[in-house]
Protein backbone atom coordinates (compact mmCIF):
# COMPACT_ATOMS: atom_id res chain seq x y z
CA UNK A 1 0.00 0.00 0.00
CA UNK A 2 1.04 3.28 -0.75
CA UNK A 3 1.03 6.60 1.46
CA UNK A 4 0.99 10.13 0.84
CA UNK A 5 1.53 11.95 3.53
CA UNK A 6 1.05 15.99 3.15
CA UNK A 7 3.17 18.38 5.62
CA UNK A 8 2.92 22.88 5.43
CA UNK A 9 4.60 24.88 7.27
CA UNK A 10 2.66 27.15 9.15
CA UNK A 11 3.37 30.60 11.13
CA UNK A 12 4.70 30.55 14.45
CA UNK A 13 1.97 31.06 16.71
CA UNK A 14 3.82 31.23 20.00
CA UNK A 15 5.42 34.11 18.47
CA UNK A 16 3.88 38.04 17.98
CA UNK A 17 2.24 38.23 14.68
CA UNK A 18 3.08 41.57 12.69
CA UNK A 19 1.00 42.54 9.29
CA UNK A 20 2.34 44.13 6.47
CA UNK A 21 1.85 48.04 5.17
CA UNK A 22 -1.01 46.94 3.25
CA UNK A 23 -2.70 44.50 6.20
CA UNK A 24 -3.15 41.73 3.46
CA UNK A 25 -0.54 39.37 5.05
CA UNK A 26 1.46 38.73 8.00
CA UNK A 27 5.12 40.15 7.75
CA UNK A 28 7.15 37.03 6.85
CA UNK A 29 10.76 38.08 7.23
CA UNK A 30 11.01 37.69 10.66
CA UNK A 31 8.29 35.21 11.16
CA UNK A 32 9.02 31.96 12.46
CA UNK A 33 7.51 28.75 10.54
CA UNK A 34 6.81 25.35 12.37
CA UNK A 35 5.30 22.21 11.07
CA UNK A 36 1.53 22.59 10.77
CA UNK A 37 0.47 21.04 14.16
CA UNK A 38 -1.99 18.32 12.27
CA UNK A 39 -0.16 17.57 9.49
CA UNK A 40 2.57 16.49 12.46
CA UNK A 41 0.02 13.89 13.72
CA UNK A 42 -0.74 13.04 10.29
CA UNK A 43 3.02 12.42 9.76
CA UNK A 44 3.03 9.86 12.77
CA UNK A 45 -0.03 8.14 11.42
CA UNK A 46 1.35 7.56 8.52
CA UNK A 47 4.76 6.34 10.21
CA UNK A 48 2.28 4.37 12.37
CA UNK A 49 0.59 2.23 9.44
CA UNK A 50 3.46 1.73 7.64
CA UNK A 51 4.97 0.19 10.76
CA UNK A 52 1.46 -2.01 11.04
CA UNK A 53 1.39 -2.52 7.57
CA UNK A 54 4.80 -2.33 5.60
CA UNK A 55 2.89 0.51 3.66
CA UNK A 56 5.50 2.89 1.63
CA UNK A 57 5.22 6.78 3.18
CA UNK A 58 6.08 9.67 1.02
CA UNK A 59 6.10 12.66 2.55
CA UNK A 60 4.51 15.84 -0.11
CA UNK A 61 5.11 19.77 0.23
CA UNK A 62 4.83 22.43 -1.78
CA UNK A 63 8.33 23.98 -2.62
CA UNK A 64 9.48 27.00 -0.58
CA UNK A 65 11.52 28.07 2.28
CA UNK A 66 12.51 25.63 4.94
CA UNK A 67 10.38 22.69 2.89
CA UNK A 68 13.40 20.96 2.24
CA UNK A 69 14.72 20.68 5.86
CA UNK A 70 11.19 19.64 6.97
CA UNK A 71 11.18 16.73 4.14
CA UNK A 72 14.22 15.48 5.99
CA UNK A 73 12.52 15.50 9.49
CA UNK A 74 9.85 13.27 7.73
CA UNK A 75 12.69 10.93 6.72
CA UNK A 76 13.84 10.86 10.06
CA UNK A 77 10.47 10.30 11.11
CA UNK A 78 10.25 7.38 9.09
CA UNK A 79 8.95 7.99 6.11
CA UNK A 80 10.10 6.14 3.19
CA UNK A 81 10.58 9.16 0.71
CA UNK A 82 10.38 13.09 0.46
CA UNK A 83 9.01 14.96 -2.64
CA UNK A 84 9.03 18.51 -3.31
CA UNK A 85 5.82 20.36 -5.26
CA UNK A 86 7.26 22.75 -7.23
CA UNK A 87 5.14 26.56 -7.78
CA UNK A 88 5.49 29.28 -9.12
CA UNK A 89 4.01 31.16 -5.87
CA UNK A 90 2.95 29.87 -2.79
CA UNK A 91 -0.78 29.04 -3.33
CA UNK A 92 -2.75 31.31 -1.33
CA UNK A 93 -5.43 28.89 0.45
CA UNK A 94 -6.01 25.11 0.65
CA UNK A 95 -8.55 25.42 -2.14
CA UNK A 96 -5.96 27.24 -4.62
CA UNK A 97 -3.59 24.54 -4.01
CA UNK A 98 -5.34 21.27 -3.82
CA UNK A 99 -4.66 21.29 -7.73
CA UNK A 100 -1.05 20.92 -6.98
CA UNK A 101 -1.50 18.29 -4.67
CA UNK A 102 -3.55 16.22 -6.75
CA UNK A 103 -1.29 16.43 -9.46
CA UNK A 104 1.69 14.98 -7.12
CA UNK A 105 -1.17 12.54 -6.07
CA UNK A 106 -1.56 11.43 -8.77
CA UNK A 107 2.26 11.39 -9.98
CA UNK A 108 3.16 9.06 -7.29
CA UNK A 109 0.32 7.45 -7.33
CA UNK A 110 -1.33 6.71 -3.58
CA UNK A 111 -4.10 4.42 -1.79
CA UNK A 112 -4.74 6.87 1.11
CA UNK A 113 -3.36 10.44 1.61
CA UNK A 114 -3.08 12.07 4.34
CA UNK A 115 -3.24 15.42 6.16
CA UNK A 116 -3.89 17.69 8.88
CA UNK A 117 -7.70 18.63 9.53
CA UNK A 118 -7.01 22.41 9.24
CA UNK A 119 -4.18 24.82 9.07
CA UNK A 120 -4.52 28.21 11.61
CA UNK A 121 -3.53 30.31 8.03
CA UNK A 122 -6.76 29.31 6.27
CA UNK A 123 -10.21 30.39 5.96
CA UNK A 124 -11.37 29.26 2.46
CA UNK A 125 -12.16 25.58 3.99
CA UNK A 126 -9.66 22.94 4.66
CA UNK A 127 -7.34 20.76 2.65
CA UNK A 128 -8.07 17.49 2.99
CA UNK A 129 -12.27 17.62 1.34
CA UNK A 130 -10.75 19.83 -1.65
CA UNK A 131 -8.68 17.50 -2.38
CA UNK A 132 -10.81 14.53 -2.31
CA UNK A 133 -13.09 16.33 -4.01
CA UNK A 134 -10.56 17.40 -7.05
CA UNK A 135 -9.21 13.56 -6.82
CA UNK A 136 -13.38 12.21 -7.11
CA UNK A 137 -12.33 10.16 -3.36
CA UNK A 138 -13.96 9.68 -0.14
CA UNK A 139 -13.04 11.66 2.54
CA UNK A 140 -13.38 12.26 6.24
CA UNK A 141 -12.01 14.84 8.32
CA UNK A 142 -11.70 15.69 12.28
CA UNK A 143 -9.88 12.10 12.10
CA UNK A 144 -8.06 10.39 15.66
CA UNK A 145 -7.09 6.93 15.08
CA UNK A 146 -6.80 4.51 11.63
CA UNK A 147 -6.45 1.55 10.90
CA UNK A 148 -6.76 -0.50 7.20
CA UNK A 149 -8.44 -3.16 7.52
CA UNK A 150 -9.86 -5.77 4.74
CA UNK A 151 -8.58 -3.18 2.22
CA UNK A 152 -10.69 -0.20 4.08
CA UNK A 153 -9.34 2.66 6.60
CA UNK A 154 -10.93 2.36 9.17
CA UNK A 155 -11.39 6.00 11.21
CA UNK A 156 -12.74 7.35 14.29
CA UNK A 157 -14.21 10.66 13.31
CA UNK A 158 -14.93 12.94 16.39
CA UNK A 159 -17.68 15.13 16.56
CA UNK A 160 -18.31 18.45 19.13
CA UNK A 161 -18.92 17.29 22.60
CA UNK A 162 -16.65 14.31 22.73
CA UNK A 163 -18.91 12.32 20.77
CA UNK A 164 -17.37 10.00 17.88
CA UNK A 165 -18.13 7.31 15.65
CA UNK A 166 -16.16 4.98 13.72
CA UNK A 167 -16.38 5.11 10.01
CA UNK A 168 -15.06 2.56 6.66
CA UNK A 169 -13.97 4.19 4.20
CA UNK A 170 -13.06 2.66 0.88
CA UNK A 171 -9.84 3.37 -0.92
CA UNK A 172 -8.05 5.47 -2.26
CA UNK A 173 -9.30 8.12 0.42
CA UNK A 174 -8.24 11.41 1.92
CA UNK A 175 -8.13 11.88 5.82
CA UNK A 176 -8.29 15.08 7.78
CA UNK A 177 -6.38 14.05 10.42
CA UNK A 178 -6.67 15.90 14.01
CA UNK A 179 -4.59 13.29 15.99
CA UNK A 180 -2.84 10.31 15.31
CA UNK A 181 -3.34 6.59 17.26
CA UNK A 182 0.05 7.79 19.31
CA UNK A 183 1.86 10.80 20.29
CA UNK A 184 4.30 11.69 17.54
CA UNK A 185 7.41 10.87 18.53
CA UNK A 186 11.06 12.72 18.81
CA UNK A 187 13.67 12.29 16.26
CA UNK A 188 17.39 12.25 17.50
CA UNK A 189 19.26 15.26 16.32
CA UNK A 190 22.30 12.66 15.15
CA UNK A 191 19.71 11.32 12.91
CA UNK A 192 18.44 14.81 11.50
CA UNK A 193 22.25 15.50 11.35
CA UNK A 194 22.76 12.15 9.12
CA UNK A 195 20.48 13.29 6.54
CA UNK A 196 21.62 16.62 6.33
CA UNK A 197 23.17 16.09 2.76
CA UNK A 198 20.12 13.74 1.43
CA UNK A 199 18.51 15.55 -1.37
CA UNK A 200 14.93 15.87 -1.55
CA UNK A 201 13.83 15.69 -5.63
CA UNK A 202 11.23 17.47 -6.68
CA UNK A 203 8.08 16.42 -8.66
CA UNK A 204 7.91 17.22 -12.48
CA UNK A 205 3.83 18.11 -12.22
CA UNK A 206 2.12 20.71 -13.31
CA UNK A 207 -1.00 22.30 -12.32
CA UNK A 208 -2.88 25.88 -11.79
CA UNK A 209 -3.95 26.66 -8.19
CA UNK A 210 -7.66 26.95 -8.72
CA UNK A 211 -9.40 30.28 -8.85
CA UNK A 212 -11.07 30.84 -4.58
CA UNK A 213 -13.64 33.86 -6.13
CA UNK A 214 -12.69 35.79 -3.27
CA UNK A 215 -10.57 38.53 -3.41
CA UNK A 216 -7.31 38.77 -0.73
CA UNK A 217 -8.79 39.95 2.92
CA UNK A 218 -7.62 42.51 5.40
CA UNK A 219 -6.19 41.43 8.29
CA UNK A 220 -6.35 43.29 11.44
CA UNK A 221 -6.22 42.36 15.33
CA UNK A 222 -9.24 41.64 16.67
CA UNK A 223 -11.31 44.46 18.99
CA UNK A 224 -10.74 42.63 22.46
CA UNK A 225 -13.89 45.22 23.80
CA UNK A 226 -13.55 45.44 27.45
CA UNK A 227 -11.39 42.57 27.57
CA UNK A 228 -9.93 40.97 30.82
CA UNK A 229 -8.96 42.98 34.06
CA UNK A 230 -5.00 42.73 33.42
CA UNK A 231 -3.34 41.98 36.62
CA UNK A 232 -0.07 43.42 37.34
CA UNK A 233 3.28 43.65 38.82
CA UNK A 234 5.59 40.64 40.44
CA UNK A 235 4.94 37.14 40.42
CA UNK A 236 4.07 37.73 44.33
CA UNK A 237 1.95 40.67 43.93
CA UNK A 238 0.20 38.69 41.22
CA UNK A 239 -0.58 35.81 43.37
CA UNK A 240 -1.90 37.67 46.06
CA UNK A 241 -4.33 39.86 43.55
CA UNK A 242 -5.27 36.33 42.76
CA UNK A 243 -5.53 35.00 45.92
CA UNK A 244 -8.08 37.80 47.12
CA UNK A 245 -10.41 37.69 43.99
CA UNK A 246 -10.54 33.62 44.80
CA UNK A 247 -11.22 34.71 48.43
CA UNK A 248 -13.85 37.67 47.74
CA UNK A 249 -16.08 35.04 45.56
CA UNK A 250 -15.76 32.11 48.60
CA UNK A 251 -13.34 29.87 45.99
CA UNK A 252 -10.52 30.14 48.37
CA UNK B 1 -32.19 37.54 -0.57
CA UNK B 2 -32.78 33.61 -0.12
CA UNK B 3 -30.46 31.54 2.86
CA UNK B 4 -30.27 28.17 3.05
CA UNK B 5 -29.51 27.18 6.71
CA UNK B 6 -28.00 23.41 6.83
CA UNK B 7 -29.54 22.50 10.03
CA UNK B 8 -27.39 20.06 12.15
CA UNK B 9 -29.62 17.87 14.63
CA UNK B 10 -29.01 15.31 16.84
CA UNK B 11 -31.27 12.56 18.87
CA UNK B 12 -34.35 14.57 17.15
CA UNK B 13 -32.74 17.79 18.53
CA UNK B 14 -31.76 20.43 16.41
CA UNK B 15 -29.01 21.69 17.85
CA UNK B 16 -27.87 24.48 19.07
CA UNK B 17 -25.38 25.95 16.42
CA UNK B 18 -28.23 25.84 13.90
CA UNK B 19 -29.94 27.75 15.76
CA UNK B 20 -27.54 29.99 15.96
CA UNK B 21 -27.62 30.12 11.94
CA UNK B 22 -30.80 30.49 11.96
CA UNK B 23 -30.46 34.03 14.02
CA UNK B 24 -27.53 35.22 11.44
CA UNK B 25 -30.25 33.87 8.71
CA UNK B 26 -32.77 36.24 10.09
CA UNK B 27 -30.64 39.24 10.80
CA UNK B 28 -29.50 39.03 7.35
CA UNK B 29 -33.15 39.57 6.41
CA UNK B 30 -35.16 37.70 2.90
CA UNK B 31 -36.31 34.56 3.19
CA UNK B 32 -35.02 31.63 5.24
CA UNK B 33 -34.79 28.13 4.26
CA UNK B 34 -33.86 25.29 7.01
CA UNK B 35 -31.93 22.03 5.37
CA UNK B 36 -32.63 19.03 7.64
CA UNK B 37 -31.16 16.16 6.04
CA UNK B 38 -31.45 12.56 7.34
CA UNK B 39 -33.80 9.46 7.75
CA UNK B 40 -37.06 11.09 8.64
CA UNK B 41 -35.85 14.87 8.68
CA UNK B 42 -39.56 16.01 8.07
CA UNK B 43 -39.99 15.42 11.79
CA UNK B 44 -37.61 18.10 13.02
CA UNK B 45 -40.07 20.93 11.22
CA UNK B 46 -41.58 21.94 14.69
CA UNK B 47 -38.82 22.99 15.69
CA UNK B 48 -36.93 24.99 12.76
CA UNK B 49 -40.01 27.99 13.39
CA UNK B 50 -37.65 30.81 12.65
CA UNK B 51 -37.27 29.14 8.92
CA UNK B 52 -39.92 30.26 5.57
CA UNK B 53 -39.08 26.84 4.83
CA UNK B 54 -37.86 23.52 5.37
CA UNK B 55 -36.31 21.74 2.94
CA UNK B 56 -36.38 18.02 3.57
CA UNK B 57 -33.42 15.50 2.21
CA UNK B 58 -34.69 11.89 3.57
CA UNK B 59 -33.01 8.87 3.05
CA UNK B 60 -32.46 6.02 4.85
CA UNK B 61 -28.60 6.06 4.19
CA UNK B 62 -28.86 9.22 5.90
CA UNK B 63 -29.72 8.51 9.47
CA UNK B 64 -26.08 8.73 10.63
CA UNK B 65 -23.77 11.15 9.88
CA UNK B 66 -21.72 9.98 6.47
CA UNK B 67 -19.65 12.30 4.81
CA UNK B 68 -20.15 11.31 1.07
CA UNK B 69 -23.43 10.94 1.60
CA UNK B 70 -24.57 14.16 3.29
CA UNK B 71 -22.60 15.70 1.30
CA UNK B 72 -24.21 14.85 -1.75
CA UNK B 73 -27.66 15.79 -0.07
CA UNK B 74 -26.19 19.40 0.50
CA UNK B 75 -25.27 19.47 -3.06
CA UNK B 76 -28.40 18.28 -3.98
CA UNK B 77 -30.43 21.05 -1.74
CA UNK B 78 -28.12 23.38 -3.21
CA UNK B 79 -28.43 22.79 -6.88
CA UNK B 80 -32.53 22.44 -6.38
CA UNK B 81 -32.83 25.92 -4.54
CA UNK B 82 -30.52 28.46 -5.58
CA UNK B 83 -29.68 30.11 -2.73
CA UNK B 84 -27.91 33.34 -2.44
CA UNK B 85 -26.23 31.71 0.77
CA UNK B 86 -25.65 28.69 2.80
CA UNK B 87 -24.75 29.08 5.92
CA UNK B 88 -23.15 26.03 7.32
CA UNK B 89 -21.49 25.75 11.43
CA UNK B 90 -17.65 25.19 12.13
CA UNK B 91 -17.92 21.51 13.01
CA UNK B 92 -17.07 18.33 11.55
CA UNK B 93 -19.85 17.72 9.39
CA UNK B 94 -19.21 22.15 8.01
CA UNK B 95 -15.24 20.71 7.25
CA UNK B 96 -16.15 17.86 5.28
CA UNK B 97 -18.95 18.91 3.50
CA UNK B 98 -18.61 22.72 2.59
CA UNK B 99 -15.59 22.27 0.70
CA UNK B 100 -16.81 20.01 -1.87
CA UNK B 101 -19.72 21.72 -2.08
CA UNK B 102 -17.65 24.54 -3.14
CA UNK B 103 -15.54 22.91 -5.92
CA UNK B 104 -18.83 21.18 -7.14
CA UNK B 105 -21.47 23.89 -7.02
CA UNK B 106 -18.34 26.34 -8.27
CA UNK B 107 -19.18 28.85 -4.93
CA UNK B 108 -16.63 30.63 -2.93
CA UNK B 109 -16.52 29.49 0.24
CA UNK B 110 -15.51 31.64 3.59
CA UNK B 111 -14.88 30.03 6.84
CA UNK B 112 -14.62 30.21 10.57
CA UNK B 113 -16.75 33.72 10.23
CA UNK B 114 -17.93 35.65 13.06
CA UNK B 115 -19.74 38.34 11.50
CA UNK B 116 -21.67 38.64 8.31
CA UNK B 117 -23.10 41.87 7.01
CA UNK B 118 -24.79 42.28 3.67
CA UNK B 119 -23.01 45.13 1.41
CA UNK B 120 -24.75 46.30 -1.77
CA UNK B 121 -25.28 42.72 -3.65
CA UNK B 122 -22.01 41.39 -1.53
CA UNK B 123 -21.39 40.12 2.05
CA UNK B 124 -18.80 41.61 4.20
CA UNK B 125 -17.27 38.57 6.41
CA UNK B 126 -15.25 38.86 9.21
CA UNK B 127 -13.19 35.87 9.80
CA UNK B 128 -10.64 34.36 12.78
CA UNK B 129 -7.40 33.07 11.21
CA UNK B 130 -4.30 32.24 13.26
CA UNK B 131 -6.46 30.71 16.13
CA UNK B 132 -7.67 33.87 16.89
CA UNK B 133 -4.81 36.05 16.86
CA UNK B 134 -5.73 37.96 14.04
CA UNK B 135 -9.39 38.81 12.59
CA UNK B 136 -9.41 38.56 8.45
CA UNK B 137 -12.04 40.62 6.52
CA UNK B 138 -13.21 40.08 3.23
CA UNK B 139 -15.85 40.84 0.54
CA UNK B 140 -17.69 37.73 -0.85
CA UNK B 141 -19.77 38.23 -3.67
CA UNK B 142 -22.84 35.79 -3.97
CA UNK B 143 -24.42 33.32 -4.20
CA UNK B 144 -21.42 31.95 -1.23
CA UNK B 145 -21.18 29.43 1.42
CA UNK B 146 -20.11 30.68 4.49
CA UNK B 147 -19.12 28.18 7.61
CA UNK B 148 -19.73 30.63 10.79
CA UNK B 149 -18.00 30.22 13.71
CA UNK B 150 -20.07 28.63 16.86
CA UNK B 151 -20.97 31.72 19.30
CA UNK B 152 -21.88 34.22 15.80
CA UNK B 153 -25.08 34.93 17.09
CA UNK B 154 -27.23 33.38 20.25
CA UNK B 155 -29.41 30.77 19.43
CA UNK B 156 -32.17 32.01 21.56
CA UNK B 157 -32.89 34.36 19.07
CA UNK B 158 -32.98 31.73 16.07
CA UNK B 159 -36.46 29.73 17.84
CA UNK B 160 -39.66 30.67 17.42
CA UNK B 161 -42.75 29.05 17.03
CA UNK B 162 -44.47 28.98 13.66
CA UNK B 163 -44.76 26.44 11.24
CA UNK B 164 -42.63 26.45 7.73
CA UNK B 165 -43.78 24.85 4.60
CA UNK B 166 -42.09 21.90 4.22
CA UNK B 167 -40.36 21.10 0.47
CA UNK B 168 -38.40 17.99 -0.22
CA UNK B 169 -35.15 17.15 -2.36
CA UNK B 170 -34.33 14.11 -3.58
CA UNK B 171 -31.23 12.39 -2.59
CA UNK B 172 -29.36 10.68 -5.93
CA UNK B 173 -28.89 7.40 -5.68
CA UNK B 174 -25.28 7.25 -6.37
CA UNK B 175 -24.46 8.93 -3.18
CA UNK B 176 -24.99 5.62 -0.76
CA UNK B 177 -22.00 3.95 -2.41
CA UNK B 178 -18.94 4.22 -0.28
CA UNK B 179 -18.57 5.38 3.28
CA UNK B 180 -20.40 3.08 6.13
CA UNK B 181 -21.01 3.62 9.82
CA UNK B 182 -19.16 0.95 11.87
CA UNK B 183 -20.32 1.77 15.27
CA UNK B 184 -21.17 5.19 17.12
CA UNK B 185 -19.01 5.72 20.15
CA UNK B 186 -20.08 7.47 22.97
CA UNK B 187 -17.95 9.89 24.87
CA UNK B 188 -14.79 8.70 27.23
CA UNK B 189 -15.72 9.64 30.92
CA UNK B 190 -13.34 7.90 32.31
CA UNK B 191 -12.76 8.90 36.07
CA UNK B 192 -13.73 12.66 36.08
CA UNK B 193 -16.78 14.10 34.57
CA UNK B 194 -15.55 17.65 34.23
CA UNK B 195 -19.14 18.72 32.86
CA UNK B 196 -20.13 18.77 36.47
CA UNK B 197 -16.73 20.17 37.87
CA UNK B 198 -17.57 23.32 40.29
CA UNK B 199 -14.03 24.68 39.63
CA UNK B 200 -11.33 23.19 37.07
CA UNK B 201 -7.63 24.26 36.10
CA UNK B 202 -6.70 24.02 32.75
CA UNK B 203 -3.35 23.84 31.48
CA UNK B 204 -2.20 24.33 27.30
CA UNK B 205 0.64 23.42 25.52
CA UNK B 206 2.78 25.68 27.60
CA UNK B 207 2.58 23.20 30.39
CA UNK B 208 5.18 21.01 28.14
CA UNK B 209 5.16 17.92 29.91
CA UNK B 210 3.69 15.12 32.54
CA UNK B 211 6.40 15.82 35.09
CA UNK B 212 5.50 19.64 35.16
CA UNK B 213 2.11 18.95 36.08
CA UNK B 214 2.68 18.70 40.29
CA UNK B 215 2.69 22.28 40.82
CA UNK B 216 -0.77 22.40 38.97
CA UNK B 217 -1.94 19.70 40.91
CA UNK B 218 -1.02 20.73 44.34
CA UNK B 219 -2.77 24.03 43.18
CA UNK B 220 -5.66 22.08 41.98
CA UNK B 221 -6.22 20.27 45.51
CA UNK B 222 -6.11 23.37 47.58
CA UNK B 223 -8.64 24.57 44.81
CA UNK B 224 -10.55 21.26 45.16
CA UNK B 225 -10.77 21.85 41.33
CA UNK B 226 -10.26 19.21 39.09
CA UNK B 227 -7.46 19.50 36.47
CA UNK B 228 -8.39 19.83 32.59
CA UNK B 229 -6.23 20.22 29.39
CA UNK B 230 -6.59 22.05 25.75
CA UNK B 231 -6.37 19.78 22.71
CA UNK B 232 -2.74 19.77 22.22
CA UNK B 233 -2.55 18.69 26.08
CA UNK B 234 -4.50 15.60 25.25
CA UNK B 235 -2.65 14.71 21.77
CA UNK B 236 0.44 14.94 23.51
CA UNK B 237 -0.91 12.26 26.16
CA UNK B 238 -0.35 14.40 28.93
CA UNK B 239 -3.88 14.50 30.01
CA UNK B 240 -6.36 12.08 29.25
CA UNK B 241 -8.81 12.38 27.12
CA UNK B 242 -11.72 12.73 29.39
CA UNK B 243 -10.21 15.87 30.69
CA UNK B 244 -9.92 17.36 27.63
CA UNK B 245 -12.17 20.87 27.36
CA UNK B 246 -13.46 22.28 23.58
CA UNK B 247 -14.59 21.61 20.77
CA UNK B 248 -13.63 17.76 20.68
CA UNK B 249 -13.23 17.72 24.08
CA UNK B 250 -16.15 18.67 26.97
CA UNK B 251 -18.36 21.73 26.86
CA UNK B 252 -18.19 23.18 30.81
CA UNK B 253 -19.57 25.65 32.69
CA UNK B 254 -18.06 26.15 36.46
CA UNK B 255 -17.68 28.69 38.85
CA UNK B 256 -14.04 28.99 38.47
CA UNK B 257 -12.35 27.92 34.94
CA UNK B 258 -8.32 28.94 36.34
CA UNK B 259 -6.64 28.86 33.04
CA UNK B 260 -2.48 28.67 32.21
CA UNK B 261 -0.22 28.70 29.32
CA UNK B 262 -3.64 28.19 27.56
CA UNK B 263 -3.81 30.71 24.26
CA UNK B 264 -7.50 30.78 23.99
CA UNK B 265 -7.87 29.56 20.12
CA UNK B 266 -11.72 29.52 19.14
CA UNK B 267 -11.99 25.82 19.75
CA UNK B 268 -10.97 25.48 23.31
CA UNK B 269 -12.91 29.18 23.99
CA UNK B 270 -16.45 26.59 22.67
CA UNK B 271 -15.72 24.51 25.33
CA UNK B 272 -15.39 27.28 28.23
CA UNK B 273 -17.05 30.44 27.52
CA UNK B 274 -19.75 30.33 29.93
CA UNK B 275 -17.78 29.93 32.97
CA UNK B 276 -18.29 32.28 35.56
CA UNK B 277 -15.11 33.32 36.61
CA UNK B 278 -12.35 32.81 34.06
CA UNK B 279 -9.31 33.72 34.90
CA UNK B 280 -6.23 33.71 32.33
CA UNK B 281 -2.18 33.41 32.90
CA UNK B 282 -0.24 33.37 29.81
CA UNK B 283 3.19 34.50 28.84
CA UNK B 284 1.89 36.02 25.65
CA UNK B 285 0.09 39.38 25.97
CA UNK B 286 -1.25 38.62 22.61
CA UNK B 287 -2.84 35.46 23.94
CA UNK B 288 -6.45 35.30 22.16
CA UNK B 289 -7.89 34.55 25.67
CA UNK B 290 -7.31 38.27 26.92
CA UNK B 291 -10.48 39.02 25.18
CA UNK B 292 -12.80 36.17 26.77
CA UNK B 293 -10.87 36.23 30.31
CA UNK B 294 -12.22 38.24 33.26
CA UNK B 295 -9.07 38.40 34.62
CA UNK B 296 -5.60 38.44 33.31
CA UNK B 297 -1.99 38.04 33.92
CA UNK B 298 1.08 38.27 31.50
CA UNK B 299 3.20 36.22 33.72
CA UNK B 300 5.17 32.67 34.30
CA UNK B 301 2.94 30.14 35.19
CA UNK B 302 5.46 28.14 37.25
CA UNK B 303 6.12 31.38 39.20
CA UNK B 304 2.82 32.01 39.82
CA UNK B 305 0.72 28.66 40.04
CA UNK B 306 3.09 27.96 43.38
CA UNK B 307 2.96 31.15 44.89
CA UNK B 308 -0.75 30.73 44.28
CA UNK B 309 -0.55 27.81 46.11
CA UNK B 310 1.13 28.73 49.06
CA UNK B 311 -1.08 31.64 49.91
CA UNK B 312 -4.34 29.52 49.56
CA UNK B 313 -2.08 26.25 52.08
CA UNK B 314 -1.04 29.59 54.27
CA UNK B 315 -5.02 30.82 54.50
Amino acid sequence: MKIAVILRLTPDLTEELELTEDGRDIDREWIGLVLNEFDDQALEQAVLLKEATGAEVTALAIDGEGVERMLRTALARGADAGRRIPADEAPASSRAAAPLYAAAVREIGSDLVLTGVLATDDFHGELAPYLAAELGWPQASAVSDLRIEEGRAIVRQEYSGGRAARLALPLPAVIGLQTASQPPRYVAGSRLRDLLKVEVPELSVEAAPAATGIEPATLALPDRGAGAEMIEGSGDEIAARLHAILAERGLA
Amino acid sequence: MRVLVHAEHEAGAVRDTAFELLAVARALGGEVEALAIGAEPQALAGQLGAADRVIAVADTVLEAYLPDAHGAALQAAIRARNPDLVLLSYGTAGLDIAPPAAHACGLPLICNAVELRLEDAALAVRSQIYGGKLDASARVPLPAIVMAMPGAARAEDGRADGTPSLESVTLPPSAAAGIRLVETLMPETGDVDLTQAERIVCVGRAIGGTDKLAPVEDLARLLDAEVAGSRPVVDAGWLPKARQVGKSGVTVKPRLYLMAGVSGAPEHLEGMSASELIIALNTDEHAPIFARAHYGAVCDMFDVLPKLAARLRDS
